[in-house]
């Protein structure tokens, strides 16, 4: 009892100054961490109280350590009568503690110095707007603290307007004491502002680091991240089926050296007992058993290969009809396309007319917003690589993509042939060829490709292509970041389900990463989510800036060569990222001209084939998707009809479903 | 349907009395039975009866009523009617007035008084009496991930299952959750297969997806079979039909009963000549765009000129609570009929019947071409 007495009558004030001291240690702990964790340390913390706290934390230690207790107290007074004559705005009080222990207590100096400070800190503070507009780009926040200096940096950014929350629990703290002020902080007051560096803004984007917990500016992470490696494409291989997608791409991998010898005799010898040598070099991409078996790609089939100044990843697509959604998820992470044609006669033309998957695949990938496309003239050997048939082949091809929208010089043509591995990563060997093409290579041809822009600086917008559970804990995902960049320990919101989860761990090209930006096609592992609440379609998306989610919207539609005009009431299956739903043409607004997009007919009866139109479409659940005006990755679509595609549009307008 | 009696005066009025024999009867039922018209069925009420004593004793009896109908509710699943409404007949039970409610039952007789019979509804009743059997279909519509079992009667399609599983994607060297999710999925397909499909009855079974998951599941199934002995599919292993279809979503069906081989063994099922009726509708319009109309007052127009050589309606018309509205659809049907046109009465249960509901629920291809029609712009 008597002990329980005496916790009743113990001394607070004095077990709290030791409480103090422990918290003053632990959060110093979490700068300690090795040098690698820094910037995932300082990425959790960086919320701007966690900010606050840390510089004042350390400020503390700097003054504490050398001041006696009179020393101490004259400090406090000074500082008091400091404040009664300029008011506590003017400047931060740990500045104003450096100052008057410059000048030895003498409150008039101190406050001359400070007033002299000022003028100066003017003229440099507006030089630090301007270099802060500069710096400042939409959605950004601000810079990436990845080094040590930079982490200074955006504390001494921080000590001009912060002065007014301080002095009121800065005596207090006064207990701790562990660092001495030679730290290399350089925390003198004009250093800090000789310097404008990018952190002097902080202040100005505060609001907008309240929307988004990130407080680093992604393209300046982009840049540090990604800047000096090889650039990262993303290259779809489609054409008709047979036209030898995956026997050419195989056979590039090979010469590459990316398959080993083993393997590859492995696959020469297994695929001659099954009496089709021809797939060998298939193999390569097409790995399921049933895919070998039937001798045609059924899924996306995925390789990583370097060029001289690109990284590239193919994605194998099938060119059978019935695989087509396959095809449409495996095109709308791409950038670039390579169509293969057979130009074997009778092949070509059965692939190309009609029914043919060489037209329809061309229109899909334009659609999804491949507009860089080069053209592989296979099988020319089979011709004895006749020239004439080359260009008989160009020369339709050539109206063709003109007609479906790709620029003239955005489109190569290249003859080769996968099987015998002609003109694919070196000059052509034989003389036939030789006589009439002096063109590039095809491994040439595919450096050439311009990487298109990547929108880092947009919210977050993830699509999902594949669910899966991954080994430990947590459910994975596949998929593509649309716009925007995650980083480990990111807080996501799932749509359309509004379900959150935690990004746990990020995986690119097998190996694992801190951070992926937009462009990029990576595994995500969630935590606090079940296998329930996901689905392949789903996008995951920045909560401060979730993406809308409606079962309704209107679409500006171009439809192609379709056997059955659109009505009003149709039945169609929407493909919109890697999402296959049921939907209805619910409505059709009206006809527009084709080529100056002008409205024809308001309310027209029926929309037919080659034509252009705006119509509303309703899904049968609520779907989360993007007008095309502020995400062109998420704002297209697909039709298609009895597995046929019978249009590609734009979102034009998300409805409120009623 | 049996037709016990009927007894229509010229001018409309009358009385018939029906047996329905099986769930689509019931359907039938829904279709001819309208608000206000009078019907007279047993149903089973618990009775409370107090003695002289005060003890009181209560048992089920069995006893007519009549109402006069004012609600009508059809579950699809269950191929249940319920009627509510007022009793219009004093029975030493019921008293007059009150609101009761009758469940019609397969296999026991309703009376159904309306104050008149209209061609359509005198129609519906020839067709439920029909005595020649069309054949009973059972359809899987499958692709990876997603199925459908439907059942598909003249003129019902019913979902009996859904299955929508998620089945991650091959990846190198880790195949496994792949092979595990198709096979979980194939189970689930087969049981619902097993669990809802009365072979007793149904002549067919399609089996319809895109690529090759039909062949697999066709042959997951048999092996399955085989292997827990499941005489019941191994018997009926003739009636599976593989046929190939664009997605596993229900409206891929209409393609599914547009395969040759499919009419050919199912021949002349409603569904089928439905479809075939619609695909007709929609080659038209791609063709002669003005000799196909949709939307009632194109179709009226067009029935005034006499254009109209086939008339496509859905049955949700007749359906619709105001009498006057139904009239006019009646009398479209009527006077088209009287010009020598075809009228095909969708049922809005097929997926032809659903697609034809979404474009108003009316169309028809002319015999002639008719100038377009202005648009006004309030166009619904």
């Amino acid at each position: 009892m008597a002990r329980h007495r005496d916790v009743r009558n113990m001394d607070y004030e004095d077990e709290y100054d030791g409480y103090d001291d422990v918290y003053g240690h632990s959060v110093d702990e979490d700068f300690c961490i090795s040098p690698s964790n820094r910037q995932f340390i300082y990425n959790r913390e960086n919320s701007r109280e966690s900010k606050l706290d840390h510089s004042d934390d350390i400020q503390e230690a700097d003054e504490v350590d050398e001041l006696t207790d009179t020393e101490r107290a004259q400090l406090n007074s000074c500082i008091d009568e400091v404040t009664n004559v300029l008011g506590t705005e003017i400047i931060p009080r740990n500045e104003l503690v450096d100052v008057i222990l410059k000048h030895k207590f003498n409150v008039e100096k101190v406050i001359n110095s400070v007033l002299e400070d000022k003028k100066d800190e003017k003229k440099s503070g507006t030089t630090t707007r301007d270099k802060a507009s500069f710096f400042k780009t939409p959605t950004v926040v601000e810079p990436a603290p990845s080094t040590t200096t930079k982490l200074v940096s955006v504390v001494k950014g921080f000590n001009l307007p912060q002065s007014d929350t301080l002095p009121a629990h800065l005596p207090i703290r006064n207990g701790s004491g562990s660092q001495s002020p030679s730290s290399g902080r350089g925390q003198s007051p004009t250093s800090g502002r000789e310097t404008p560096l990018p952190g002097g803004n902080e202040s100005e984007t505060e609001p907008r680091a309240g929307r988004r917990e990130t407080k680093v500016d992604p393209e300046a992470q982009y840049k540090t991240e990604r800047g000096n490696g090889k650039e990262h494409l993303y290259m779809v291989v489609i054409g008709h089926v047979d036209a030898g997608k995956s026997t050419l791409m195989g056979r590039l991998l090979c010469e590459l050296g990316q398959v080993n010898k083993k393997t590859m005799h492995k696959y020469a010898q297994e695929s001659r007992k099954l009496g089709k040598q021809s797939f060998m070099y298939a193999w390569v991409l097409d790995e399921t058993g049933e895919e070998r078996d039937r001798g045609i790609t059924m899924d996306i089939g995925r390789y990583l290969f370097q060029t001289k100044t690109k990284e590239v990843t193919l994605l194998d697509a099938p060119g059978h009809k019935d695989f087509i959604p396959n095809m449409i998820s495996g095109a709308a992470q791409a950038d670039v396309g390579l169509l293969v044609v057979d130009a074997t006669r009778g092949e070509f033309e059965t692939g190309f007319d009609l029914g043919g998957q060489t037209r329809e695949h061309a229109l899909l990938v334009r659609s999804l917003g491949v507009n860089q496309l080069a053209v592989v003239i296979n099988k020319l050997d089979t011709v004895s690589w006749s020239k004439t048939r080359f260009d008989e082949i160009v020369q339709k091809l050539k109206i063709f993509l003109k007609q479906a929208g790709f620029k003239d010089n955005d489109v190569s043509f290249v003859p080769c042939s996968g099987l015998t591995g002609q003109n694919l990563v070196a000059p052509p060997t034989e003389n036939e060829l030789l006589e009439w093409y002096k063109g590039p290579c095809l491994l040439e041809v595919i450096d050439k490709f311009r990487t298109p822009p990547r929108p880092v600086a947009k919210p977050l917008r993830f699509s999902v292509n594949d669910v899966f559970k991954g080994t430990g804990s947590g459910m994975c995902v596949d998929g593509r970041v649309e716009t925007g960049l995650a980083n480990v320990g990111d807080k996501i919101l799932i749509c359309p389900s509004k379900e959150r989860a935690t990004v746990k761990s990020i995986i690119v090209d097998e190996s694992s990463k801190n951070v992926v930006f937009a462009g990029d096609q990576a595994t995500i592992t969630l935590a606090g989510i079940d296998i329930q609440s996901l689905s392949v379609g789903n996008i995951l998306c920045d909560p401060q800036n979730p993406i809308p989610v409606s079962s309704k919207f209107e679409a500006r539609i171009v439809v192609f060569n379709t056997k059955v005009p659109i009505t009003k009431g149709y039945p169609v299956v929407l493909h919109h990222q890697s999402l296959v739903e049921p939907a209805v043409v619910s409505k059709l607004v009206s006809q527009l001209n084709k080529n100056t997009g002008e409205v024809v007919k308001r309310h027209p009866r029926v929309v037919l084939k080659n034509s252009s139109a705006i119509v509303e479409i309703s899904v049968s659940k609520p779907i989360a998707l993007e007008e095309y005006s502020s995400c062109k990755e998420l704002g297209r679509i697909m039709l298609r009809v009895a597995g046929v595609t019978i249009a590609a549009g734009l979102i034009t307008k998300i409805l409120a479903v009623n | 349907m049996k037709l016990i009696h009927k007894d229509i005066d010229k001018g409309g009025q009358g009385v018939v009395t029906l047996i329905p024999e099986e769930p689509e009867d019931i359907w039938h039922a829904y279709n001819l039975i309208s608000e206000g018209d009078s019907v007279k069925s047993s149903t089973i009420r618990k009775v409370q009866s107090e003695s002289s004593t005060g003890s009181s004793t209560s048992n089920r009896i069995r006893t007519t009523l009549t109402i006069t109908v004012e609600n009508i509710d059809f579950d699809t699943q269950a191929c249940m009617l319920r009627l509510k409404g007022r009793n219009i007949e004093e029975n030493q039970y019921v008293k007059m007035g009150a609101y009761h409610t009758l469940d019609l039952e397969l296999n026991r007789k309703f009376t159904l008084r309306k104050q008149e019979w209209d061609s359509v509804s005198v129609e519906r009743i020839e067709l439920a009496c029909d005595p020649t059997k069309s054949a009973d279909v059972a359809a899987v519509i499958m692709q990876e991930g997603l199925a459908h079992v439907c059942l598909i009667t003249p003129s019902m399609t019913l979902v009996r299952a859904k299955i929508d599983v998620n089945i991650p994607r091959k990846r190198k060297g880790f195949s496994q959750q792949h092979e595990k999710g198709l096979v979980k999925f194939y189970e689930q397909v087969m049981q619902a297969i097993i669990r809802h499909i009365d072979f007793d009855v149904v002549k067919c079974v399609l089996v319809a997806s895109p690529g090759f998951i039909k062949d697999q599941f066709h042959e997951y199934m048999f092996q399955m079979a085989v292997k827990t002995d499941n005489k019941i599919l191994i018997d009926n292993k003739p009636k599976f039909m593989l046929v190939h279809a664009s997605s596993g979503f229900k409206h891929s069906l209409k393609e599914v009963l547009q395969d040759p081989a499919v009419i050919s063994k199912i021949s002349d099922t409603k569904a089928a000549s439905e479809v075939k009726t619609l695909e007709q509708f929609y080659t038209t319009l791609q063709c002669e765009p003005a000799k196909a109309f949709y939307g009632k007052k194109h179709i009226e127009k067009a029935n005034e000129a006499q254009a109209i050589e086939t008339l496509l309606i859905s049955d949700k018309l007749f359906k619709c609570s105001e009498a006057n509205l139904r009239k006019q659809y009646v009398n479209i049907v009527d006077s088209v009929r009287e010009s020598g046109g075809n009228v095909k009465i969708f049922s809005s249960l097929h997926v032809s019947g659903e697609q034809l509901e979404q474009l108003t629920g009316i169309a028809a291809i002319l015999r002639f071409p008719m100038p377009e029609l202005e648009e006004d712009s309030d166009e619904d």
